[in-house]
């Protein structure tokens, strides 16, 4: 069984990790890290970006997670995970992770009155679409060469996105019963992990 | 496209979770506290304490210092509306606040009923004291609940009454034979649906945070381990000798919640807490827990 970490600093870690765990994964909450050594995955959740990011300032999260990020550990960023992870988030002047060659808005679509669910074809989860909800989401602007966008709103607007081990989405997958783009998830952590097996 | 659904109001009390909410007067100090880590920021014209000494009618705050607080946040903003108002509500709605707190902290315009929360689509959070009253607010729209306490008194007390009610009334219906439940519906005065629910999964269908009289970060560990899934600081920050240092304190005591080395590491060199209340000195009719039902 692979085994995943969530960040579990504030946000909705628990979901991510009831998700994992249905999709037949171990998963456990990330407070210190330390406990970021022998992850084969780790997942950054929903939450206040500004929240999380202080506090993974606070505990020196951040290089211990570029290292592993340099070193191709998968990541899987939901919303306030998807900023913490964007190389460059714009109106603001400093970075957090940086670690995916992606520009995001935050807080794209408004307030939370603008908040919204809707169904998107994601064509690598298949053809049924999926249920995805957004909550004062950001969107991607820009993605850079070897990011692929991989779902995207009617108008165009790019919602998810992969690069070679990360994978990011502005909407929240761990809020619905829909267990397939954790599934597509522990698929890149498994690709991974056999290569390094040899 | 389906905006302000169930899921989606539900869903940001979810993203504040293992979070710490802080009452704010001004942009000034909403800044302090979204440096310090907080995940919301309540608007408010005067703190809970203030509200306390001065009496008198606490209505909604002025929408020109929401706005301002709004203008100053990336994290989302927080307003309070009186219990029953739902044009404050409607006027806070328009003004595209994040989250209403329903709150018996102002005074209530309507003492038989609570707003209709389903109808909006901002998300709403409405206090308690145990089970029964949650559910009703629940069965009546709230997205989120918390509890009462006893706000502006910096005494934890009351918060602790009022958790450990809900928690043992989920842990009673989720154990109670399925036969029993309608009457002890009726017992509680809770939606029997919801009744059902909280006995099927054994947990409340919304995020729980707790509030009224957190002032230290043991207050907040405390409530964290006795189940709340984050904590409201009113007058808490902002009433303390050192704001910026305690805010910072209480973040950490509610991430860390289970660290006992932590705790006490960040309770060191606080200052003076904010001075607290001994619930039994306040005469009955001035607790502000009893308004609403």
């Amino acid at each position: 069984m692979r085994k995943i970490g969530v960040l579990a600093l504030q946000g909705d870690f628990r979901e991510h990790i009831f998700m994992l765990r249905q999709s037949g994964a171990e998963a456990l909450p990330i407070r210190w890290p330390e406990q970021l050594q022998g992850l084969d995955g780790l997942i950054i959740p929903g939450g206040e970006s500004t929240t999380i990011s202080k506090l993974m300032t606070e505990y020196k999260f951040g290089e211990e997670i570029q290292k592993l990020a340099a070193e191709g550990l998968p990541l899987f960023g939901t919303c306030a995970g998807m900023i913490l992870l964007a190389k460059r988030v714009i109106g603001l002047d400093t970075q957090f992770l940086a670690v995916m060659d992606i520009e995001v808005r935050r807080n794209a679509f408004g307030r939370q009155v603008d908040s919204f669910e809707t169904e998107l074809l994601i064509p690598v989860l298949g053809q049924n679409p999926f249920p995805a909800v957004f909550i004062r989401a950001p969107w991607i602007e820009r993605a850079g060469d070897g990011v692929q966008s991989i779902a995207q709103l009617q108008d165009g607007t790019a919602v998810a996105a992969r690069g070679e081990n990360i994978l990011v989405s502005a909407f929240h997958p761990e809020l619905t019963e829909d267990t397939r783009l954790h599934e597509y998830f522990l698929n890149i952590v498994e690709a991974r992990c056999k290569s390094k097996e040899g | 496209m389906e905006r302000g659904t169930w899921t989606v109001k539900a869903g940001l009390a979810q993203m504040l979770k293992g979070g710490v909410i802080m009452d704010v007067t001004n942009a000034e100090q909403a800044k302090i506290a979204e440096e310090a880590g907080a995940c919301a920021v309540m608007a408010l014209e005067r703190v809970p304490a203030d509200i306390r000494a001065t009496g008198g009618v606490a209505r909604m705050a002025d929408p020109e210092v929401i706005l301002a607080i709004m203008e100053a946040m990336t994290i989302p903003v927080m307003a309070k509306c009186r219990i029953g108002h739902f044009v404050e509500a409607q006027l806070l709605e328009a003004l595209g606040v994040d989250f209403i707190d329903e709150s018996e902290v102002l005074t209530p315009a309507d003492e038989s009923h609570h707003v209709h929360k389903h109808e909006f689509k901002v998300p709403f959070v409405c206090g308690c004291r145990d089970l029964g009253e949650a559910l009703r607010r629940i069965g009546e729209g709230a997205a989120m609940i918390r509890t009462k306490g006893e706000a502006g008194t910096g005494n934890i007390v009351e918060a602790v009454r009022h958790m450990r009610a809900v928690m043992d009334g989920i842990r009673r219906l989720h154990s109670l034979p399925v036969d029993e439940l309608m009457a002890e519906a009726k017992a509680m005065g809770a939606p029997y649906e919801l009744v059902l629910e909280v006995h099927k999964t054994g947990r409340l269908p919304v995020v729980n945070f707790a509030a009224g009289g957190v002032a230290t970060p043991a207050d907040a560990a405390l409530m964290m381990q006795l189940g709340a899934d984050g904590v409201f600081v009113g007058s808490g920050i902002f009433k303390s000798s050192d704001p910026e240092v305690r805010a910072r304190a209480v973040v950490k005591a509610t991430t860390h919640y289970q660290d006992p080395q932590i705790i006490a590491e960040v309770s060191k060199g606080l200052g003076l807490a904010m001075p607290g209340l001994e619930i039994k000195s306040i005469p009955e009719k001035e607790l502000l827990a009893s308004r609403g039902w």
